[in-house]
């Protein structure tokens, strides 16, 4: 049994999808890696807690 | 459902991936890249590498946003101008409410992120970027007036201005001549490009300056806007984000740039047809490494001012 060659608007498809995960993926290392700098950095303490430290 | 169904249910110009990114203007994204980056480099607040990088990614989104909603908005014009007739939109790959959806949607998104990843100016300052960029310009001045591109060139002068923003939370003097600096390279960048794309402008009803005031108005608003860029290229090397480096390029640079808005303007239409607008070519190439340089040489000072080597 031979498998299909792919036609080329699916050839597309695939390459829009892989394309969006890719930039979705990238946009959570973005968020994540925002988050740890301003976590680490003390951004969300509060102004009192920061003074006392 | 069979394969020969799929086929005959969709549009046979369906959008590959590259086609949405083209609606986001690559090639104007990369320059607003750069300026942003050397705004936010060049400014006295040190940034974290994680937020200037995450910065800089949503300024060219925003960037990329307004361009798609240029597109939308200009669909009718790109469709008759030889330049643009590759365009996602005139080319039928993507439509126009596609380009509208994606451009308000990442305009939002780009701005919402810029705002939580540095602060709310910086976020407000890419809003009215936007703004501008697609109301003031593409909608109103565009197809209004032959001071189009004097004044929609502010547009593509704020990235810097943003850049510095993310780092200092505010506006000076700096991030103001960093402005200034490509406002005023603007004109003569664009009319240069005016010059040898012969009938597009006129064959669109756009009423660039060449359209409505000919081609001799043309040249003489080159060399007077030279000067005047200059002027303000050259007095940069004395402020805060200048140094001995940035003006020794700046001297350099405007003294070629001087030169060939002289020869621009000393030519008629005759002489530029018969060497195919050669040296209108060339002025328009040398535009485009004039700006990169002098942001270049922005950064280098900026670099250099740590270990005691920028600045004055």
């Amino acid at each position: 049994m031979s498998f299909r060659e792919d036609h080329e608007l699916h050839k597309r498809r695939l390459g829009r999808n892989v394309g969006l995960a890719l930039v979705l993926a990238g946009f959570i290392a973005i968020v994540f890696g925002l988050t740890v700098v301003k976590v680490t950095r003390g951004d969300y303490e509060p102004e009192n807690a920061r003074i006392q430290n | 459902m069979s394969d020969a169904s799929i086929n005959t249910s969709v549009q046979p110009q369906e959008a590959g991936f590259g086609d949405y990114f083209a609606l986001l203007k690559p090639r104007v994204m990369s320059l607003v890249v750069f300026t942003a980056m050397v705004g936010l480099l060049a400014a006295p607040v040190a940034v974290h590498p994680m937020v200037a990088f995450a910065s800089i990614l949503f300024i060219a989104v925003g960037g990329g946003a307004s361009g798609a909603l240029n597109m939308w908005w200009d669909a009718d014009i790109d469709a008759v101008m030889k330049r643009t007739q590759s365009r996602p939109i005139p080319a039928g790959k993507v439509t126009r409410d596609e380009a509208f959806a994606i451009g308000i949607t990442l305009s939002v998104f780009a701005c919402v992120m810029l705002a939580l990843a540095a602060n709310i100016f910086a976020g407000a300052l890419l809003a009215f970027t936007i703004f501008f960029y697609v109301v003031i310009y593409t909608m109103w001045l565009k197809r209004w007036t032959p001071q189009n591109i004097v004044i929609g060139g502010a547009a593509g002068a704020f990235p810097p201005m943003i850049g510095w923003a993310v780092a200092t939370g505010g506006v000076s003097v700096e991030s103001v001549l960093m402005f200034t600096l490509t406002f005023m390279w603007t004109p003569p960048h664009f009319w240069a490009l005016c010059l040898f794309m012969k009938s597009d402008y006129k064959d669109a009803g756009v009423p660039m300056l060449h359209v409505t005031n000919g081609r001799r108005s043309t040249r003489n608003h080159i060399l007077v806007y030279t000067v005047l860029l200059a002027i303000v290229a050259v007095g940069m090397a004395f402020t805060g984000v200048g140094g001995p480096i940035y003006l020794a390029v700046a001297l350099i640079l405007n003294g070629l740039f001087i030169a060939g808005a002289i020869s621009i303007w000393c030519r008629n239409e005759d002489v530029s047809e018969a060497d195919g607008y050669k040296r209108e070519k060339s002025f328009f190439g040398l535009s485009l490494l004039y700006l990169f340089l002098h942001f270049g040489a922005i950064l280098v000072e900026a670099t250099l001012a740590p270990y005691g080597l920028g600045g004055w």
